[in-house]
């Protein structure tokens, strides 16, 4: 094993890390407001990728309106998801909201594979994306290059929203109290609406460069990336926009070194991402960036 | 009691209270039934493909039942019993398979050195023979015992799996806990894929020789009502109950709140192994792809639309859906309605389904029983009730008054 090998390995892991973050942040921001997990989120992003494959391939428009085309309509998809099947059950147990989260899940997979089909298609990747560049001794791939500073320059935006600007400040009130926030007089609902929006913007992000590194999208594409996602925001802290970043780098480079040090275990890749998981919720249940949990009674 | 003061109060008294020897009378009257039944539809004169439904809803009633018993009754929202009925799946596989027949399987890797060495009926006719020597039954009993065997294994082997899984995660509470089983789940899922030496990977295992049949699931799915049911009923249910109300009180009122999350646990996951070994010894074809995330997502449906926390509910609605699994297929197939051509769309079933579990969580999320069981006393109650209400119908049919029934509405 040469040391450029390893940097290679590394720099792939931090570019998967760079989707697994964009996806965990959706996570994040509504387990931190409602204390739901979105079981659909990883579905959220599979419909990016979707809307993205359609808009460039089909009506051939050109990319810089797809993606952000793309990443409007999954807006809207994660503000229906809400408004259908999460509002409803805002005051009940949070196991029945947790349950109708794991049914859109499963709705959202289904109907893409009756919809779309189950073959996975190739996506178009832009010349950006496509072409190798030369640094040093390394050829990186541009998405490989690409994919860690455009999320970070993501979640850079996202950070300004949610501390410089009001609606990111009754985001940030939501997810201390909803209660006392309501009788502020902020609208909870509309706040909410932002926050899936937000959240299912950036999954749209990472599923479109998603399907730049591995160039297809298939209908279950969003299922392990979800729950990876899902484990980084938890590593991260949940509730905690960076510490979900963090987490995110943290699952791809453990993922990917797992099958570049360990060859012969690449095949147990997804059980050494759920086992940290499980060690993370164990030893550090609040997560790298998390604050202590407070006990209610 | 409390609708019957409200609603149908004119009607007279709902009957005596049983005696405990005509509950337990009424309870044997319907197993001889149930066993008539079997008995019939293990004939010649009863379709295979029906025997296969049955088959299939009564492992589905032991996987929900034993489901139920950690979420419903105890409150704590796991999402992980395929992975202790893949566990199950295997090892039956791997008991019952006969020694020559797992050399030719796993011709990638062979199988782990104990396991390769035997199989559950073949070491049994071995040492029956040698008690009796030269017997017909010999088989047939040796069989039977090693399929019992096989499937006690496969529980005890998933309940092991259950203790090694619920004390790290029953530790954590809620949502935690979800996630927690769930990785639990995969990985086992992972495993399963990649342990070639023993499950022989994604290849799956094929030929498994066909031992289950209605007498077994059957009779499995009465042993885990009946196991559950007492379990739900003594002490321990109580206390289980009490932590799926309020853990924290529960505590106080010096409840081991671990102990008992951890007993509903490994109990739950002993019936979920069992379920698997019925599965694979019924279907004679194993593979890990048999016990995805879909599984526990199946059961989740089912423990949800009879009710959270009805054993009732659970197994009534893993025969309704097993059978409503199948009636949908009609969904799936082309349809002609007058000038409209729909052509079948394959998958379609997941999708209702689906929509299915989030419509009954955001109208109808108490369930078709609710938490309440089914007891021969509420059976005969009601018996007595619509009998009062036929015999007034019957009576104003007569023309004399109706007296004490329930009058017609808008009059």
């Amino acid at each position: 094993m040469t040391a450029d090998v390893v940097v290679q390995q590394l720099l792939n892991g931090i570019s998967l890390g760079g989707l697994y973050s964009l996806l965990a942040i959706g996570y994040t921001m509504v387990y931190g407001i409602l204390r739901l997990i979105n079981f659909a989120h990883g579905d959220v992003f599979m419909v990016g990728a979707y809307t993205a494959f359609y808009l460039v391939g089909i009506f051939r428009l050109p990319w810089w309106i797809a993606a952000p085309g793309a990443a409007l309509f999954t807006a809207l998809v994660g503000v229906t998801i809400d408004r259908a099947a999460y509002r409803p059950l805002r005051n009940e147990p949070r196991i029945s909201a947790l349950i109708t989260a794991v049914g859109v899940s499963f709705f959202i997979e289904n109907l893409g594979l009756v919809m779309l089909g189950g073959r996975p298609k190739g996506m178009p990747v832009p010349g950006v994306m496509a072409r190798a560049y030369s640094v040093g001794p390394f050829r990186i791939p541009g998405v490989t290059l690409w994919v860690p500073v455009l999320t970070v320059a993501l979640v850079l935006l996202l950070l300004v929203l949610v501390y410089r600007t009001r609606i990111g400040t009754a985001m940030r009130a939501l997810s201390r109290d909803i209660e006392t926030t309501r009788l502020m007089g902020v609208d909870v609902d509309r706040v909410i609406s932002y926050t899936f929006a937000l959240g299912s913007a950036l999954a749209a992000a990472g599923g479109i460069m998603w399907s730049f590194q591995f160039p297809q999208v298939n209908p279950l594409m969003g299922i392990y990336p979800g729950w990876k996602a899902f484990t980084a925001a938890v590593v991260g802290g949940i509730g905690n926009i960076v510490g979900a970043m963090i987490g995110g780098f943290l699952i791809g480079i453990v993922e990917i070194m797992t099958v570049g040090l360990l060859p012969h275990l690449s095949g147990y890749r997804d059980a050494f991402v759920f086992g940290l998981l499980i060690f993370f919720l164990l030893v550090r249940p609040t997560g790298i960036l998390g604050e202590p949990l407070k006990e209610k009674v | 009691m409390a609708e019957e003061t409200t609603g149908l109060a004119a009607v007279r008294p709902a009957g005596r209270a049983l005696s405990p020897w005509t509950r337990r009378l009424l309870t044997f009257a319907a197993l001889a039934l149930f066993a008539v039944a079997i008995a019939y539809m293990e004939g010649p004169n009863f379709s295979p493909y029906y025997r296969r439904i049955l088959n299939v809803a009564l492992i589905y009633v032991v996987a929900a039942v034993s489901y139920n018993l950690v979420n419903g009754i105890a409150g704590q929202f796991s999402l992980g019993p395929n992975g202790f009925m893949a566990i199950g799946g295997f090892f039956t596989t791997l008991m019952m398979l006969p020694v020559a027949r797992k050399e030719q399987v796993f011709f990638l890797q062979p199988l782990i050195w104990p396991l390769s060495e035997f199989s559950l009926p073949e070491v049994l006719q071995g040492a029956l023979s040698r008690l009796i020597p030269g017997s017909a039954a010999i088989a047939f009993l040796s069989m039977s015992l090693g399929f019992l065997g096989a499937l006690v294994l496969a529980g005890v082997m998933a309940a092991l799996g259950g203790l090694v899984v619920g004390i790290p995660s029953l530790r954590l509470r809620g949502d935690y806990l979800a996630i927690a089983t769930f990785g639990f789940g995969e990985i086992i899922f992972v495993l399963a894929n990649n342990l070639i030496s023993v499950t022989n990977g994604p290849l799956g295992i094929r030929d498994i020789p066909e031992y289950a049949n209605l007498w077994w699931t059957g009779g499995a799915a009465v042993f885990t009502l009946w196991a559950v049911q007492n379990l739900v009923n003594s002490t321990y249910g109580r206390a289980l109950k009490a932590i799926r109300e309020d853990e924290i009180a529960a505590e106080t009122m010096g409840i081991n709140v671990f102990a008992h999350k951890l007993l509903a646990f490994v109990v739950s996951a002993f019936f979920a192994g069992v379920a698997g070994g019925l599965l694979a010894a019924l279907l004679t074809t194993i593979s890990p792809s048999l016990f995805t995330f879909m599984m526990t997502f199946n059961l989740l449906i089912i423990i949800v639309l009879g009710g959270l926390g009805s054993t009732t509910g659970a197994a009534v609605t893993a025969v309704v859906y097993a059978v409503l699994q199948e009636a949908l297929r009609a969904v799936e197939a082309p349809m002609r309605l007058g000038p409209i051509h729909i052509p079948g769309v394959p998958g379609m079933r997941m999708v209702v389904f689906s929509l299915l579990l989030i419509f009954l969580m955001l109208f109808y999320r108490r369930g078709l029983f609710g938490r309440s069981e089914f007891t021969w006393q509420a059976a005969w109650e009601t018996a007595h009730r619509l009998g009062a209400a036929l015999g007034g119908l019957f009576q104003r049919g007569t023309g004399r008054p109706a007296g004490e029934v329930r009058r017609p509405r808008g009059r």
